[in-house]
């Protein structure tokens, strides 16, 4: 086990796609790190980088106390789940996950061994002689996780191995990737732009956007305090309202006016700001309650239920919607006229030019 | 429905059309020289193995197998062989001039062979390689080649690149990749391209007539070519030798037919 330090990584393609820029990132040894973003953040390129498999353009990437920033993929041990599994067709399950070692000439009752050990913990042993195109998608997954841990690497990397199982295997998997990753205690990167997948695996998740990075914390901390717009509107779903504005201040009481008519007051120290702003505010911290309780007000416009939770669409003044989350129990009917419930903790500012977080 | 028969007796049509003139070579190769002249028939009437005795004891059509063997298996190994490491090479490693080299590659076998035949000859004369088999495979090669690697590269593309990507971060080198992921994969591409590399070199007449001197060098087209004396040409001998170097061709075309139109479409659809 080691950990993985990249430093002001740069990656520029031939034709002049910036994946990567001046990204430095420290994975610490046995840690789970998630890198997620959307599609074209550059995560894959990242993770393949440090699998060796592209050659960043600038920077350097170390594992353990190496540096292996030229170094081929054969050297650095590591091992690596693609998305698409990449298992050998021509080879049964047992000399799949017996290839690594026996690249690396180890004895052969050794790896018979580890194989058959690592096999059985994955519930792999009756399969062992069976060809990949036998297996079904959930056991090709396990054959390419038990290829990948037969060998005893110094970090795993995860291309998004979910990805292609279907929803309900993949919530099965996932917690089992969890519970993989605390028995072994290894150190882990985890690409996915899935960010239900990354809260729920990481030890910290780090978020990518157009190749740089955007925020790297411990799940509940990136959903608490985004350190940017962007940050805000990725994790959590459904995603964080977004009002322009500007925050003035009558007798010390701060106020939000949004152009349109949409005006609050804010119940809370807010950090000490005037002018133009974005405020943000999560679904789950709105409440709705009847039109005349005070809040800002608005009108139904769409009920989403979902069963456990009901998504409510409400078009404030100036057209703009508001999404709350609200429980089983509410009645929301579309065309009532409601008044929302903004709690003044749960309010995020944003620089309206930066998307920067304001304040703590 | 209407259309279907029609169709049908279209196709019917079409097979009979085709395979005619082997039809009728097969026949004619076992009816004695005087019935096929003066009254053929389409139906054996009496079949006899004159034709196929004769050469073997009058001919020596022993000699013209034994050098186009030599010469298409020859010809096809070094074809495969370095067809498979050029093939590799254009379809994964990144390197400049890459559209070129394929593009070059293509060219080469634009030429009509005929306009390469006097170059051909004046350089073979001058490496003393006229009628001798290296002097038939090095031509060959010009044109099998381009042929092996476009096929080749078709199939390696159709591999995916996280498999040799899988190998080499469990720590193969490129050439491990190559040789335990790769090659076993390409098994049937290979196999492909070297039946079709070797029936063009087990056809192909210009260059062989072209480069060769005496019987003791002749390739079977050659040979059967050369059959027809001044004063009259033997058809039941040649015919019977036409079935003989067609048959074992036919015979494995129709056994891997599938996969050799495979062959011939692959990376038609994925470029």
């Amino acid at each position: 086990m080691a950990s993985i330090t990249l430093s002001h990584i740069d990656k520029q393609y031939p034709n002049g796609y910036v994946a990567s820029r001046d990204l430095s990132l420290e994975i610490a040894d046995g840690e789970l790190l998630v890198l997620v973003g959307p599609s074209g953040s550059g995560k894959s390129t990242v993770l393949r980088m440090i699998a060796g498999l592209e050659k960043p353009t600038g920077g350097t990437i170390t594992i353990g106390e190496r540096d292996v920033t030229r170094l081929p993929p054969q050297d650095r041990d590591i091992a690596m789940v693609f998305q698409s599994y990449a298992l050998y067709p021509h080879m049964t399950v047992r000399e799949n996950m017996a290839f690594g070692l026996r690249l690396r000439k180890q004895p052969a009752d050794l790896v018979a061994r580890r194989v058959t050990e690592v096999a059985d913990a994955l519930g792999l042993a009756p399969m062992l002689d069976r060809k990949p195109s036998q297996l079904s998608g959930g056991q090709r997954q396990r054959v390419a996780l038990g290829r990948a841990i037969v060998r005893e690497p110094k970090a795993f990397l995860f291309d998004e191995p979910l990805s292609n199982l279907d929803a309900q295997l993949r919530v099965e998997t996932r917690a089992e990737l969890a519970r993989l990753h605390r028995r072994l205690g290894a150190t882990m990167v985890y690409v996915t732009h899935d960010q239900v997948e990354a809260m729920t695996l990481g030890t910290r998740v780090a978020v990518l956007r157009d190749g740089v990075l955007q925020q790297v914390a411990p799940p509940m901390e990136l959903y608490r305090r985004p350190s940017n717009q962007f940050v805000a509107s990725f994790i959590g779903s459904p995603s964080m309202n977004f009002v322009r504005g500007a925050i003035s201040r009558d007798g010390g009481r701060p106020r939000f006016t949004a152009p349109g008519g949409l005006s609050f007051a804010i119940t809370a120290d807010l950090p000490a700001t005037d002018g133009p702003v974005i405020l943000g505010v999560r679904p789950h911290d709105i409440g709705l309650g009847p039109a005349d309780n005070g809040g800002p007000r608005g009108v139904v416009s769409l009920v989403e239920p979902l069963g456990s939770e009901q998504i409510v669409y409400v078009t404030v003044p100036g057209g703009a919607d508001f999404v709350a989350a609200v429980g089983a129990e509410a009645t929301p009917r579309v065309d009532d006229p409601v008044s929302l419930t903004i709690p003044g903790p749960a309010i995020h500012l944003f620089e309206a030019e930066s998307g920067r977080r304001i304040g703590a | 429905m209407r259309g279907r028969i029609a169709a049908r007796v279209g196709l019917v049509l079409l097979v009979l059309f085709a395979a005619f003139p082997f039809y009728w070579a097969v026949v004619a190769s076992f009816t004695p020289e005087a019935t096929l002249f003066r009254e053929p028939s389409l139906w054996p009437r009496e079949l006899i193995l004159d034709h196929y005795r004769a050469l073997f004891t009058e001919r020596d059509f022993w000699t013209p197998i034994k050098n186009s063997l030599i010469v298409a298996l020859t010809t096809t190994v070094f074809c495969v062989t370095i067809g498979a490491f050029a093939a590799y090479a254009l379809a994964r490693i990144e390197f400049s001039g890459k559209r070129a080299v394929l593009a070059f590659i293509l060219a080469v076998t634009m030429f009509p062979q005929i306009s390469i035949v006097s170059p051909l000859y004046m350089l073979l004369r001058s490496l003393h390689l006229i009628n001798t088999y290296p002097g038939l495979v090095l031509p060959y090669m010009t044109f099998a080649m381009p042929l092996a690697v476009w096929l080749l590269v078709g199939f390696f593309r159709q591999l995916p690149r996280d498999l040799e990507e899988a190998a080499m971060v469990d720590g193969a080198s490129r050439w491990q990749s190559f040789v335990r992921v790769i090659l076993p994969l390409t098994g049937p591409g290979l196999a492909t391209t070297a039946i079709l590399t070797f029936i063009y070199c087990w056809n192909e007449f210009l260059f062989a007539l072209s480069f060769t001197l005496g019987p003791e060098r002749y390739t079977v087209p050659v040979a059967i070519a050369l059959f027809r004396g001044q004063y009259q040409v033997p058809w039941g001998q040649i015919l019977a030798a036409t079935v003989i170097a067609t048959a074992p061709v036919a015979v494995v075309v129709l056994v891997f037919q599938r996969r050799i139109v495979q062959g011939l479409t692959a990376g038609a659809v994925k470029g």
